[in-house]
């Protein structure tokens, strides 16, 4: 019998969810509770949109055209690894299809059914959310070690990963931690992109809705100066 | 036969009859590298566009015209030869004898030229009138024979925008083939022509063709006599690209000069020009900066084309566009692509000169494109929202290799085909009229066959596609004789002398057809098919409201269930249109496409069954309506691309806007995204697109505060204006349409 997924939305075109043209899904539930989320309607899985693996990838292969050679299927979240079965059933579908799969992650989660559903995914992107591990236990809620214990097994597996970090004003808007982060890239060979992203809070609105607090309201977005050197710091040679 | 100044071409048929295609053809050089060997815009250049641009700002601050010469009547031999800066000019010629001077050409109306001046506190000279009170225009003959029925139609704006008051436009001569072959050539092939119609059977089509070939080969003669105001003997063919770029400037200025045509598109002719430089550049006479300042000039002169137009006309067809299409790519039917240095010369005219909306730059996509080309293109999109995308692995198959466009996405072989213009039709609109039993309440003139309002509380979708079918078929029939109406009149009294000696002399001819509200009417069927739709009436018992409840797929998301009703009601449209006989035989053709009377058209309509409210304006084109797209932007362009280019040979526009953020983070993702969408939109057999990749904010700054913004430009709807020039109405639902963003 089919797995059913608990899914948030889906987006038929999202072109900063991995390489080239990508169909996103968005899940539902997430075991972290991160400050500087902005996907807080994603917390949990009440009013979840529900379909079958089959469902998901009859709507994807609409967009085949779109996805060239490097375009494919994205699944995000919320925490996609919540829901392993659905995510690998999924995925090998659209491999059989020819779809290129990608899975964006906190990577803190790791069991066996898990590691099946990465015996099917082309790419990972891999939150690393801060680089020490009092600020995750502090902000994340988890050890580093978790998604560094993640990446190890990615490295293991061959299987390519982009790291992605938000950028956070105050928090990990400092070069030793984008040095930090590079130096994690280095380590594990399957890192073949680090990307910056900046702290948005367009959220704010998702917060008020749900009668949420956005724990990061008072921390301001990043200027465009700021990550253009941090950016810059990351190219750099070391 | 042979000519001195062919030396160094290949030789073929081309030479022993006029066939612009077989010299293409048989000469041009295909080009597979990068945009790296392009030329900047020189100093001559630079000075030359700054004088053009302090130009366009005196002509902004003078209300958009800058000067009408009331006294004379437009034609090609009518005014001095006019310049910008005689000396440093390279291509010359002038509609009138000064740059943005506009004509009178009241051939097609003499009312709309009387208007247009006064519109701009001017009034058409007493000589000007005198002439014309003797004289029948093509206005005139068309009221003449216009039933009441057919006014009703025009008057309650269930067909609006007929090219009845004004020229129809859209027909492209071979301007190229001034310069191949010299105009004394084309005059001898025409005269060879004419004395070949003396043996047949002289009815009314023959005696007709017969005076058009006298007309035609008059105008060839003042095209030369137009030439040589300018000290240019165009008699012999071109003989270097210099001359080869000026010949074909000057056919597509006579005929500017003659009609004011609603849309005056200048075919394809980057890659023809090419064959010249190649030519040029390999004997050492011309270096590449040398050629992209002849293209610069060339299109500088494109850019100061003007004509003279009504406020009326503008709430039509906003910005006060020309269309002066140039179909850019595109390949060969041997395969070879038809992309050469020069398709990347014209495209570069937008750095060189800066952005702008005409001329009109339309690349022909094919999903064999060389890839180096589909990456600038994608470039100069996201860069200057200056061009248009049409599909040419669809149109090809249909037109051959060297078709062009008109207008926004007309296709035709150039120089082979011409097109009756013809507006379009307001199918929400005609929706209600149904549902009101011949009845229009933003009019409240009665219609159309007559019956009762339909009945009952709740609409029934079945009665409601049954009552709409009887009505289009009562309007399709309407439409097309209304049309053969209005062409009849215009061969008769406004024919296209100059554009028509530029085609062969036997012609297909399409009528196309338009229809305005699709997105609307999609969503109407829909909501009555899967929600519940209570109509509400007036006093008088005609419905002018809908209560809707519960929810409808909407168009625009991929969903089958609407997105069919959309494709069947074209197919629907086109089968009725073709019932009725068209006059000189035309094909029938269909558009969906609304220019910016998507605007006036949703102002002259009531509210809507899916939730639109009376007057407000629909979708451009065949987009699906503002902010109804919640799956994304691809399922919106699957939404569009399910609409048959058989049923619509006429285009399918579509207008897409993203935000740069939303298609990647560096400029090099963004390329490659814009690139396999557009790969992707066409694989599934779509149309059109017009790319603006720009964000909602610099809109609403250039809304608040035009003079920051003098030349921003954006596509609308199988066009691009300059965002300033659009009525503060259009503009607003500009800024209203749907922004494809990063979430």
């Amino acid at each position: 019998m089919d797995i059913i997924g608990k899914v948030h939305s889906i987006q038929s075109m999202g072109a900063l969810d991995g390489p080239g043209i990508r169909f996103v899904v968005f899940l539902k539930g997430c075991n972290l509770r991160c400050g500087c989320c902005h996907n807080p309607d994603t917390f949990d899985f009440a009013d979840a949109k529900e379909y079958t693996p089959q469902q998901i990838l009859n709507m994807a292969v609409r967009y085949k055209e779109y996805f060239g050679k490097e375009g494919g299927i994205t699944v995000s979240g919320g925490e996609p690894l919540l829901q392993p079965d659905f995510v690998r059933q999924l995925f090998t579908l659209c491999k059989n299809e020819g779809i290129n799969t990608c899975l964006d992650t906190s990577g803190s989660l790791f069991n066996d059914k898990i590691k099946q559903l990465l015996s099917v995914t082309d790419r990972v992107l891999l939150d690393i959310k801060y680089t020490s591990d009092d600020q995750y236990q502090k902000y994340v809620g988890c050890s580093i070690n978790a998604p560094l214990q993640f990446l190890n097994y990615l490295n293991c597996q061959k299987i390519p990963v982009t790291l992605r970090q938000v950028i956070i004003p105050t928090l990990n808007d400092n070069s030793d931690n984008i040095l930090a982060l590079k130096k994690i890239a280095k380590d594990h060979r399957v890192v073949d992109k680090v990307e910056l992203l900046p702290f948005k809070k367009l959220c704010q609105v998702k917060y008020d809705k749900l009668n949420l607090t956005f724990p990061f309201a008072d921390i301001p977005e990043p200027k465009a100066g700021d990550m253009a050197k941090l950016e810059q710091i990351l190219k750099d040679k070391c | 036969m042979q000519h001195k100044n062919w030396q160094g071409f290949k030789s073929g048929k081309w030479q022993d009859e006029i066939n612009v295609r077989d010299f293409i053809q048989s000469n041009y050089t295909e080009y597979l590298g990068d945009d790296s060997f392009l030329s900047p815009a020189t100093e001559r250049t630079n000075s030359l566009m700054k004088r053009v641009n302090d130009l366009f700002a005196l002509e902004r601050q003078f209300g958009g015209v800058l000067d009408i010469d009331t006294a004379t009547v437009s034609s090609l031999t009518s005014y001095s030869p006019g310049y910008i800066d005689k000396e440093n000019e390279l291509i010359v010629g002038m509609q009138t004898n000064r740059p943005l001077k506009r004509g009178v050409s009241p051939f097609g109306g003499i009312r709309m030229a009387r208007q247009a001046c006064e519109a701009y506190g001017y009034k058409l000279s007493k000589k000007v009138e005198e002439e014309f009170r003797f004289r029948t225009t093509h206005n005139d003959g068309v009221f003449r024979a216009y039933t009441d029925e057919m006014r009703s139609a025009r008057k309650c704006h269930v067909i609006t925008g007929l090219p009845d008051a004004y020229g129809r436009g859209r027909i492209i001569g071979d301007y190229r083939r001034v310069a191949l072959y010299g105009v004394d050539r084309l005059i001898e092939e025409k005269k060879k022509d004419k004395a070949s119609l003396s043996n047949g059977i002289f009815d009314t089509e023959h005696i007709r063709l017969d005076e058009e070939l006298f007309q035609q080969i008059a105008f060839l003669g003042y095209l030369k006599d137009m030439a040589a105001m300018y000290g240019f003997d165009i008699s012999a063919p071109a003989q270097n690209t210099k001359e080869a770029i000026q010949w074909t400037y000057f056919g597509y200025l006579a005929a500017i000069k003659e009609q004011n045509g609603a849309a005056m598109s200048l075919g394809r002719v980057s890659t023809f020009f090419d064959i010249y430089a190649e030519r040029d550049i390999k004997n050492g006479l011309l270096t590449e900066t040398d050629v992209q300042e002849l293209f610069d000039d060339f299109v500088i002169k494109l850019r100061i084309a003007r004509h003279l137009r009504t406020p009326e006309y503008n709430e039509l067809f906003g910005g006060d566009p020309m269309w002066i299409t140039e179909a850019v790519g595109g390949m060969g039917e041997d395969g070879r692509t038809l992309v050469t240095k020069g398709s990347y010369r014209i495209l570069n005219t937008l750095y060189t000169l800066g952005s702008s909306p005409e001329p009109n730059l339309t690349v022909l996509w094919s999903n064999s494109l060389p890839n180096n080309f589909k990456r600038f293109c994608a470039k100069v999109s996201k860069d200057t929202d200056s061009i248009q995308y049409e599909n040419d692995d669809i149109m090809r198959p249909i037109y051959g290799d060297d078709y062009a466009i008109a207008c926004c996405v007309s296709a035709m072989r150039i120089g082979k085909e011409m097109q009756f213009f013809g507006a379009r039709c307001n199918l929400a609109k005609l929706l209600l009229i149904a549902i009101n039993g011949g009845y229009d309440t933003t009019s409240g003139m009665h219609i159309g066959p007559q019956m009762e309002v339909i009945q009952g509380d709740k609409l029934n979708y079945d009665e409601v596609m049954k009552r709409f079918d009887t009505y289009i078929t009562w309007l399709s029939n309407l439409y097309v004789n209304t049309m053969n109406v209005i062409h009849y009149m215009h061969d008769k009294y406004c024919y296209e002398k100059t554009q028509m000696a530029l085609h062969d002399t036997n012609v297909h001819r399409f009528m196309a057809f338009g229809i305005a509200g699709l997105s609307v009417v999609a969503d109407s069927l829909s909501a009555i098919k899967y929600a519940t739709v209570t109509p509400v009436k007036d006093q008088n018992g005609f419905i002018t409201e809908f209560e809707t409840v519960g929810d409808f797929p909407k168009f625009g998301n991929d969903d089958d269930r609407v997105d069919l009703i959309a494709k069947d009601m074209t197919h629907k449209v086109i089968t009725e249109l073709r019932k009725t006989k068209t006059y000189r035989n035309a094909e029938h053709t269909l558009s969906v496409l609304t220019i910016t009377s998507n605007v006036m058209y949703g102002k002259n309509t009531g509210a809507t069954p899916d939730g639109r409210k009376a007057s407000a304006p629909f979708a451009p084109g065949a987009n699906p309506m503002h902010n109804r797209e919640e799956n994304g932007a691809l399922a919106s362009l699957n939404s569009v691309a399910k609409i048959s280019y058989d049923d619509c040979r006429d285009g399918i526009s579509n207008t897409f806007s993203v935000t740069p953020d939303a298609l990647g983070k560096t400029d090099d993702e963004r390329v490659n995204n814009l690139v396999a969408i557009l790969d992707g939109y066409f694989a599934k057999k779509a149309h059109h697109i017009n790319v603006n990749v720009l964000n909602r904010e610099t809109l609403m700054k250039a809304y608040d505060n035009p003079e920051a913004y003098p030349n921003l430009t954006i596509r609308v709807s199988g066009y691009a204006v300059n965002f300033n020039k659009l009525s503060r109405e259009q503009q607003r639902e500009v800024i209203s349409r749907t922004f494809h963003e990063s979430i």
